[in-house]
């Protein structure tokens, strides 16, 4: 599913040179939820990004499904974001004004997707995470946790290989980060792919394995064993 | 996405700062509707002053004697007098032989007088001419008739008046068949003269006419003629006539330096062209003003496309995020800027048209169709040119940086 090797990321030149990642080896199965955690600064944003394709590695290989994407161009990058990779944001990210449905509906208007087919599995989506009731609702009408679930119908709307959630419950009370989990585990279930980034303990212990990232290279990677 | 579905988002963007949109709006309308109007204003002003040049007939030369003094001051009267125009010199400008293209020649002897009906009097121009002088000055007659060449060989005391001194002495009543007095001298009036726009702050229509012979009697006297009004055979030969006439001219009044001519003749389609390309230049000038102000609405659309880049950035990232190609958040924020401008241009368009029915510092504007179309289409352009640099800006944007940004 996801292969990574030697992955390498600077920033800057010079004196200013910063080394987020310094050659990170990983590999994801199909179907397994993965919690990847680190402090600030120990470089999981910057693998997510990369995980992402929102970024390019300095150096180092990401084969995903098989697919060499490190190489790529701007617009094959856009490809693979939109066919391939579902992302869920700490600050939910919904376009502002613009409802529900409509927001869950633009990766597959990205993706060319007819209109009729696109209101359909869209709705499927929002029924998924519990929000078909609030499809018609502007992102400013809902809670946190509602928001949070009309991200995540967003990123697993266009079927993607992998689900990438960066501090999905960052932002949110417990009884709403009860309820996001809740939808991650059941989409776990369902036998997605999913990395969620996170540094709270309650997360991880949702996930199968755990990897630990320090000063850009990987610490530790184990399983989790649930509570 | 579909284009709909682009213009759709785009207008969903827009309607989300309705204020700062509509004053964008309000800059383009400005440019477009200041392009129309003033274009339309030079225009009708150019239109206004051919249609008076026209009314004094633009296949008509008009000969007249060089202002004794006021360009050659040191000139003698005897010399002025030997010199200037004579019946004679009409009739040999007459002279098919010397003359082919010249179709009429009216000698015109004119005067100032006081003209009397009843209680009410009032001063008039008083042109004692032949009836030719009628057709080649464009002159109709609305009531009665014209003199002909008869009375003016007979010395009949007939006169024409001018629509604004008929109405003046006879009110409603019809002048013709009453008789007047015109400084002193009684007149038959046999018809009134149809309305002529003005040439100046003058009034066209407050004349008299009467016959040569009449006028010299009782008013004028037998000095040098007025001018002599020569009628080309068509415009096309009015050159051919003026040279002719200058021609015969030269040989009557002895006149050997051209530099040195105690006449001149005044070629209406000559003026015509200058006083149309003096027009014109105006009409441009006008016009270049006004697209200043359409490039400063083009500035606007572009500051107010920035700003929306910027506010937008993070927006941006997401897009980027789920899939949005470069192109489609180019085509996005062009076809903001784009339809920002044609709204502008469209209302531009309608205020300019609207704006044009008014009478504008004494001209009535008219609407030159292309300057519609220019402006219309410039303001599309402006859409897409000075949108086209923040559109650049957001579809450059990295999703990592846009999506940090706060």
């Amino acid at each position: 599913m996801i292969d990574i090797r030697a992955v390498t990321k600077v920033y800057g030149v010079g004196e200013a040179t910063v080394h987020a990642l310094r050659g990170v080896d990983l590999t994801i199965l199909p179907g397994e939820y993965v919690a990847v955690v680190g402090a600030s600064g120990s470089g999981k944003s910057t693998l997510m990004n990369v995980l992402g394709c929102l970024d390019v590695p300095t150096s180092g290989r990401y084969l995903l499904e098989g697919l060499d994407v490190a190489g790529m161009d701007e617009h094959a990058l856009a490809l693979v974001r939109n066919r391939r990779i579902g992302f869920v944001f700490q600050s939910f990210n919904l376009i502002p004004r613009t409802t529900a449905l409509a927001n869950v509906e633009l990766p597959m208007a990205y993706a060319k997707v007819p209109r009729r087919e696109r209101r359909e599995r869209a709705m499927a989506a929002l029924e998924l995470v519990g929000m078909a009731n609030r499809s018609h609702h502007a992102p400013q009408q809902l809670s946190g946790g509602q928001q949070q679930r009309v991200a995540i119908a967003r990123s697993l709307v266009m079927a993607p290989s992998l689900i990438l959630a960066d501090e999905p419950t960052g932002n949110l009370d417990s009884a709403s980060t009860g309820e996001v989990l809740a939808v991650l585990d059941a989409l776990q279930r369902a036998g997605r792919t999913i990395v969620v980034i996170t540094h709270e303990e309650h997360v991880v212990r949702h996930a199968q394995r755990q990897v630990l990232l320090r000063d850009g290279r990987i610490l530790a990677d184990e399983a989790v064993f649930a509570a | 996405m579909t284009i709909s579905e682009i213009l759709r988002s785009a207008l969903h963007g827009l309607s989300a700062n309705r204020l700062r949109s509509a004053l964008t709006i309000l800059g383009i309308l400005i440019g477009v509707g200041a392009v129309i109007l003033l274009v339309a204003v030079g225009n009708g002003s150019s239109v206004a002053v051919q249609k008076r040049l026209e009314n004094l007939g633009t296949n008509t030369l008009t000969v007249s004697s060089n202002g004794g003094g006021l360009f050659r001051a040191g000139g003698g009267s005897s010399q002025t007098t030997a010199q200037s125009l004579t019946l004679a010199i009409a009739q040999a400008l007459a002279s098919k032989d010397s003359a082919p293209d010249v179709a009429s020649v009216s000698p015109v002897q004119s005067t100032s007088a006081t003209i009397a009906y009843g209680t009410t009097s009032e001063s008039v121009t008083v042109t004692g001419t032949v009836p030719s002088y009628l057709a080649s000055g464009n002159w109709t007659v609305s009531s009665g008739r014209a003199f002909t060449t008869s009375e003016v060989n007979a010395h009949r005391r007939v006169a024409l008046l001018g629509a604004t001194t008929a109405s003046d002495l006879f009110a409603t009543a019809s002048p013709v068949g009453k008789t007047a007095s015109l400084g002193g001298v009684r007149f038959t009036v046999i018809g009134v003269l149809g309305k002529k726009d003005s040439n100046g702050p003058e009034d066209s229509n407050s004349v008299v006419i009467a016959p040569l012979s009449t006028v010299r009697d009782a008013l004028a006297g037998y000095g040098a003629l007025s001018s002599i009004t020569v009628q080309a055979a068509s415009k096309d030969v009015v050159t051919a006539a003026q040279n002719e006439v200058t021609t015969i001219l030269d040989q009557a009044l002895g006149v050997t330096d051209s530099t040195q001519a105690t006449y001149r003749v005044m070629n209406a389609s000559q003026l015509l062209a200058t006083v149309t390309s003096t027009s014109q230049t105006f009409t441009v000038l006008l016009g270049a003003v006004a697209a200043i102000s359409l490039l400063v609405g083009g500035i606007g659309v572009t500051n107010i496309m920035l700003v929306s880049v910027t506010e937008r950035t993070r927006e941006i990232g997401i897009r980027k995020a789920l899939g949005a190609q470069r192109a489609t958040i180019l085509a996005q924020f062009l076809a903001e800027a784009t339809i920002l401008s044609l709204i502008g241009g469209a209302l531009g368009v309608a205020a300019g048209v609207v704006g044009a029915n008014f009478t504008i510092y004494g001209t009535k504007p008219v609407v030159v169709p292309a300057s519609i179309l220019l402006a219309f289409g410039v303001s599309a352009a402006i859409g897409l040119f000075f949108g086209s640099m923040p559109a650049n800006r957001a579809a450059r944007l990295l999703p990592v940086e846009a999506l940090r940004y706060q």
